[in-house]
C-alpha cells in the first residue's frame, strides 16, 4: 500500500478463483469440509494429500462435476454456490488426467482440436486440416514443444502427449491448468520436460493445480502447497516452507519416520543369474543381472531403458531373443509365466489394472488364480480353502476390505497392489520382481509395501525392484543397478547412492 | 440362480401364460414335448457356443458343421454300414479336430475368432455340398437303428430323450464351467487375458479348450439334428443354428466381451427362444415373421437388461456411499 508499483504488483496476483468454507458430503462421510483456497494467475500450487484426503472431491468441484453444499466459488469477482461443466470451461478450468484422453491414430493438430476442428466446403463440414495445423503450430511454440502439429500422436512420449493435452487446454484459453498426478508413470528425463512446461504455463500467467504423490518434485516445481487430509486443509505451505517432511508430517498427521534406509541387508546367495540376456527392447544388447538372496536390487533407468522387458522375459511372459537364465546355480527355461511360477520367480507387473489383477473378480479368487491346484479337491475348486487361504492373507498384509469376496475392483489403489502380492506371498517365492511397485499408491500404503518387500528378503528372498521414483530406488534399495539401452550401465552399493549418480549412469556416463 | 436367471425365468413363466392363455393348445403335451427336444437339441449345441463366449470369441461355424457332420454321420450310417457307435466316434474326432484347429489359429497365430470362424463356415458348408454332390443324405426305407433311434429320437416317461440329453450335458457342463478349476481359468481369461496370463494360466490352452468344447457338442447336436430330420439337404441344414446358439447366451446373459455368463443363464435363454418359435406357431403369426419376433423379443431383452444393471449399479452405489468408510468418498 505504500508503493503505486507493490499496488501493481499485488493487483497482479489478484487471486481469480476463490473457494470459501466449501463443504462436500456424501452420504456417511463428509468429503470436504470448510476448505478455503484461492488461485491467482501465474500461480503454482502443489495439492497434496493421502488417497482418500478429499482432492478428487475438489476436483470434481472445481469441474462442475459435484456440486458443493455449502461454500461459496467466486470467479472474477462473482459468486456462486457451485459450478457446472460449461462454467468451469469458460472460467477457463482444464484438467490434464493421469490417463490421457488422446487419440493414437491422429497427429497432434487433430488431438488438439478434437470434437472442435476448424471446418470448411460448407454443409460438407470438411475439417479445414490446414488451418488446424496453423492453429495448433504457435499453442506448441508456446509450451517450447519440441515437436509439430503434424507429428503422430503414437510417435510421442508420455510427457509429450501431456504436452498436447496442455496445449489442448490452452486453445480453450485455459487460466487454471490443473495436473492430476501428471508425473507419476513419467521417468526421470520426462519429468523434467513437464516441469519445464508449468515453468511455460506460470511465464504466461496461466496459474496451475499440480496434484502429485511424489513429494520431491512438489518441492521443485511449485510455490505453494495445499494439504489436505481427511476433508479438511491441513495446511498452506509457501515457497520457503515447503519441505519433504513437513508436507508428510501435515498429509499424515504425525512424522513419518524412515522405516528403511538404515536396514542392514543380510546378503545371501545369488539365487538368479540371468546372463546375456537380449530382449526385443534391445535386440543386440547382452545384458548380465544377478540377484541374490535377502536382498533387495533396485533397477533404476529411464523409461524405456528396457527394464520392463527384462523382468517379462524372467517371468516368462516374453521369450529371450537369447542368454540363459540360472536358477539357484541350475540353468533353467522359462518359457511361460506359469514355468516361472512354478519355481518360485513371481512378478508384480507395471500395469496393476491391466496385468496383476482380475477387477471383477473377488479378492479371494485372484489370490489363489495362480494356485488353484492347492485349492481344490480333485479338480474342482474348494471355496473353503481357497477362503482360507484369502483370510491369512488379508490378515497378513492388512488388506481393508469388508470381506475376502469383495470385488477387487472396488478397492483402492494400494489394497489392490496388496492382493496382487498376497497372491504370491500365498505361494513361496524364491525371486520377487517389482515393477513399479507403488505407483498411483498413496504414502501410507506406500510405507507398508516398502515393509512387505524388505520382510521378503528378510526371509530370504532375492528382490528385484523396478522404480522410476528416485526416493523409492535410494531409500528402499540395498544395491541399485542401473540400465542404458538395454545394458546395465553400472552398479552402485549403498555408499553411493545418489540422484546424481543414477542419473549419469541411466543416460549412459560413468561415475566420474 | 442370479437375479438376471430369475428374471428371465419369470419372462418365460409370464410369456407362456399369455400364449396358453390365448390358445390352450400351448399346453397339450405333444406340443411341450416338442418344444422340449428342440430346446434339448439347440441347447446342446448353446451350451458350446457358450464356452467360446466365455472366453471373448465367437464361434460362427456351428450351422456348417452340424450340416457337415450330419450328412457324414448319416452317410455312414446309412449307406457305408459303418456301426453308429463307431460313426459317432469319427464325427466326435472331427469336432475335436475343428475346436482344435480355430483355437489354434486363434491362439497361436492371433487370428480374430470371428474371421476364423467365418472361413469355417464357409468352408464346412462347401464341403458338406461337395459330399452329398449337393442331395439330400437321407436313411433308405426300412432302414432301422433302434438304440440309435431311442437314444436320439425316442423319449422316456414322455420326455424327449434329447431334452434328457441337454440336463446332462447341462449339469456336468455346469460343473465344468462353475466348480473345476479349468472354469474358473475360463472366467478369468475371458475377464483379462493378460492378468490371467501373469497369473500363471495357460491362456492358449483354455482358449483352444473353450473351442474344441463347442465342436464336440455341436457335434452332439449335430448327431441330435440329424436323426430328426433323418434327411438332410446340405445347402439348409443348419442354416443360423450358430446365431440361435449365440441368440441364447446372450439372451441368458453372457457378453461377447467374455468372462460372463451361466449355464443357466444359457438354458433360460434357449428355452425362451425355443418359446418364442412356438408362440409364432401357435399364435397364427405369419411365420415369415419369425425371425423378427425373435430379434425384436431379444433385442427388447438386451436392452431391458441393460437398464436393469444401471438402475441396480446406481442403488448399490448411493447404498455403499452410505456404508463407506470415512476415507472412501475422496479417492
Amino acid at each position: 500500500m505504500t508503493s503505486v508499483a507493490a499496488t501493481a504488483a499485488h493487483d497482479l496476483r489478484q487471486p481469480f478463483l476463490s473457494l470459501a468454507g466449501i463443504r462436500k458430503a456424501y452420504p456417511g462421510v463428509v468429503a470436504l469440509s470448510d476448505f478455503s483456497m484461492t488461485v491467482s494467475p501465474g500461480e503454482v500450487i502443489g495439492l497434496v494429500g493421502e488417497n482418500g484426503a478429499g482432492k478428487s472431491t475438489l476436483m470434481k468441484i472445481l469441474g462442475g462435476v459435484a456440486a458443493p453444499d455449502a461454500g461459496m466459488i467466486t470467479i472474477d469477482g462473482v459468486e456462486r454456490s457451485s459450478l457446472n461443466v460449461a462454467d468451469s470451461m469458460k472460467a477457463g478450468i482444464a484438467f490434464v488426467h493421469q490417463e490421457l484422453n488422446l487419440f493414437d491414430n491422429l497427429d497432434v493438430a487433430a488431438n488438439i482440436f478434437i470434437g472442435r476442428e476448424p471446418r470448411r466446403g460448407g454443409f460438407l463440414a470438411l475439417v479445414d486440416n490446414d488451418r488446424m495445423h496453423a492453429m495448433a503450430a504457435p499453442l506448441l511454440r508456446r509450451l517450447g514443444a519440441g515437436f509439430g502439429p503434424s507429428t503422430p500422436l503414437a510417435d510421442l512420449s508420455l510427457a509429450q502427449r501431456q504436452m498436447v493435452e496442455i496445449a489442448k487446454a490452452l486453445s480453450m484459453d485455459a487460466r487454471l491448468v490443473i495436473l492430476d498426478e501428471p508425473t507419476s508413470s513419467l521417468p526421470i528425463s520426462e519429468t523434467e520436460r513437464l516441469l519445464e512446461t508449468i515453468e511455460a504455463l506460470r511465464g504466461e500467467g496461466i496459474a496451475v493445480i499440480f496434484i502429485s504423490h511424489r513429494l520431491h518434485e512438489i518441492e521443485r516445481a511449485v510455490e505453494r502447497v495445499v494439504v489436505l487430509r481427511d476433508g479438511v486443509l491441513a495446511g498452506n505451505l509457501d515457497r520457503g516452507e515447503i519441505t519433504h517432511d513437513r508436507m508428510v508430517k501435515l498429509m499424515i498427521g504425525r512424522d513419518l519416520k524412515a522405516q528403511v534406509g538404515t536396514h542392514e541387508a543380510k546378503v545371501g546367495p545369488v539365487v538368479l543369474a540371468a546372463k546375456g540376456i537380449r530382449t526385443e527392447a534391445y535386440p543386440h544388447h547382452e545384458l548380465d543381472i544377478s540377484l541374490r538372496s535377502g536382498e533387495i536390487l533396485g533397477l533404476a533407468g529411464l523409461v524405456g531403458a528396457g527394464r520392463t522387458e527384462l523382468a517379462r522375459v524372467l517371468f516368462g511372459i516374453d521369450a529371450p531373443l537369447g542368454g540363459s537364465i540360472a536358477l539357484e546355480g541350475a540353468d533353467v527355461r522359462i518359457p511361460s509365466a506359469t514355468e516361472a511360477i512354478k519355481r518360485g520367480v513371481f512378478l508384480v507387473p507395471e500395469d496393476r489394472k491391466a496385468a496383476g489383477v482380475l477387477l471383477d473378480l473377488p479378492i479371494a479368487e485372484n489370490i489363489t488364480l495362480p494356485d488353484l491346484g492347492t485349492h481344490a479337491t480333485g479338480l474342482l475348486v474348494s471355496r473353503r480353502k481357497e477362503v482360507a487361504t484369502a483370510e491369512r492373507e488379508r490378515q497378513r498384509l492388512g488388506i481393508r476390505a469388508p470381506s475376502v469376496m469383495t470385488r477387487t475392483g472396488s478397492l483402492s489403489g494400494g489394497n489392490q497392489q496388496k492382493v496382487v502380492l498376497a497372491k504370491w506371498l500365498a505361494m513361496s517365492p524364491k525371486v520377487m520382481i517389482f515393477d513399479e511397485p507403488t505407483r498411483g499408491i498413496d504414502i501410507g500404503a506406500k510405507s507398508e509395501i516398502y515393509r512387505l518387500m524388505r520382510g521378503l528378503a528378510d526371509n530370504g528372498v532375492a528382490v528385484l525392484m523396478i522404480s522410476s521414483d528416485m526416493e523409492e530406488v535410494i531409500g528402499v534399495s540395498d544395491r541399485i543397478a542401473v540400465m542404458h539401452e538395454g545394458l546395465i550401465s553400472g552398479t552402485l552399493d549403498k555408499k553411493d547412492f545418489s540422484q546424481e549418480n543414477i542419473l549419469l549412469l541411466a543416460v549412459g556416463r560413468s561415475i566420474g | 440362480m442370479t437375479k438376471k436367471d430369475l428374471g428371465l425365468l419369470i419372462l418365460i413363466l409370464v410369456v407362456g401364460a399369455v400364449v396358453a392363455a390365448i390358445n390352450p393348445r400351448f399346453l397339450l403335451p405333444i406340443n411341450l414335448a416338442n418344444t422340449a427336444n428342440l430346446v434339448g437339441m439347440f441347447g446342446i449345441s448353446a451350451l458350446g457356443q457358450a464356452f467360446v463366449i466365455m472366453t471373448g470369441g465367437i464361434e460362427l461355424s456351428v450351422g456348417s458343421v452340424i450340416a457337415l457332420t450330419g450328412v457324414l454321420f448319416v452317410d455312414l450310417v446309412a449307406n457305408q454300414n459303418v456301426p453308429w457307435p463307431l460313426a459317432l466316434a469319427i464325427v466326435l474326432v472331427m469336432g475335436v479336430v475343428i475346436g482344435l484347429v480355430h483355437g489354434l489359429l486363434i491362439t497361436k497365430l492371433r487370428l480374430q475368432p470371428f474371421v476364423v470362424t467365418l472361413c469355417g463356415l464357409l468352408i464346412y458348408r462347401g464341403l458338406a455340398r461337395f459330399y452329398t454332390k449337393d442331395s439330400t443324405a437321407g436313411f433308405g426305407f426300412g432302414q432301422k437303428f433302434p438304440e440309435l433311434e431311442f437314444i436320439t429320437a425316442g423319449r422316456s416317461f414322455g420326455v424327449p430323450n434329447s431334452f434328457i440329453a441337454l440336463l446332462i450335458i447341462a449339469v456336468i457342463m455346469w460343473v465344468v464351467l462353475h466348480r473345476s478349476i479349468f472354469g474358473r481359468h475360463l472366467y478369468a481369461v475371458g475377464k483379462n487375458e493378460e492378468a490371467a496370463r501373469y497369473s500363471g494360466i495357460r491362456t492358449s490352452v483354455v482358449i483352444i479348450a473353450a473351442y474344441v468344447i463347442c465342436q464336440v457338442l455341436t457335434v452332439v447336436s449335430a448327431v441330435y439334428f440329424a436323426m430328426y430330420t433323418r434327411s438332410i439337404a446340405p445347402s439348409a441344414h443348419g442354416n443360423f443354428y450358430e446365431l440361435y446358439a449365440i441368440a441364447a447366451a446372450v439372451l441368458g446373459g453372457f457378453s461377447l466381451r467374455g468372462g460372463e455368463g451361466s449355464i443357466i443363464g444359457a438354458l433360460l435363454g434357449v428355452v425362451l427362444l425355443q418359446e418364442l418359435q412356438n408362440l409364432v406357431n401357435l399364435l397364427g403369426i405369419p411365420s415369415s415373421l419369425n425371425f423378427a419376433v425373435m430379434g425384436t423379443v431379444i433385442l427388447i431383452g438386451v436392452i431391458a437388461d441393460q437398464q436393469l444393471v444401471r438402475f441396480r449399479a446406481r442403488r448399490t452405489n448411493d447404498r455403499k456411499q452410505v456404508a463407506a468408510l470415512p476415507t472412501a468418498a475422496g479417492e
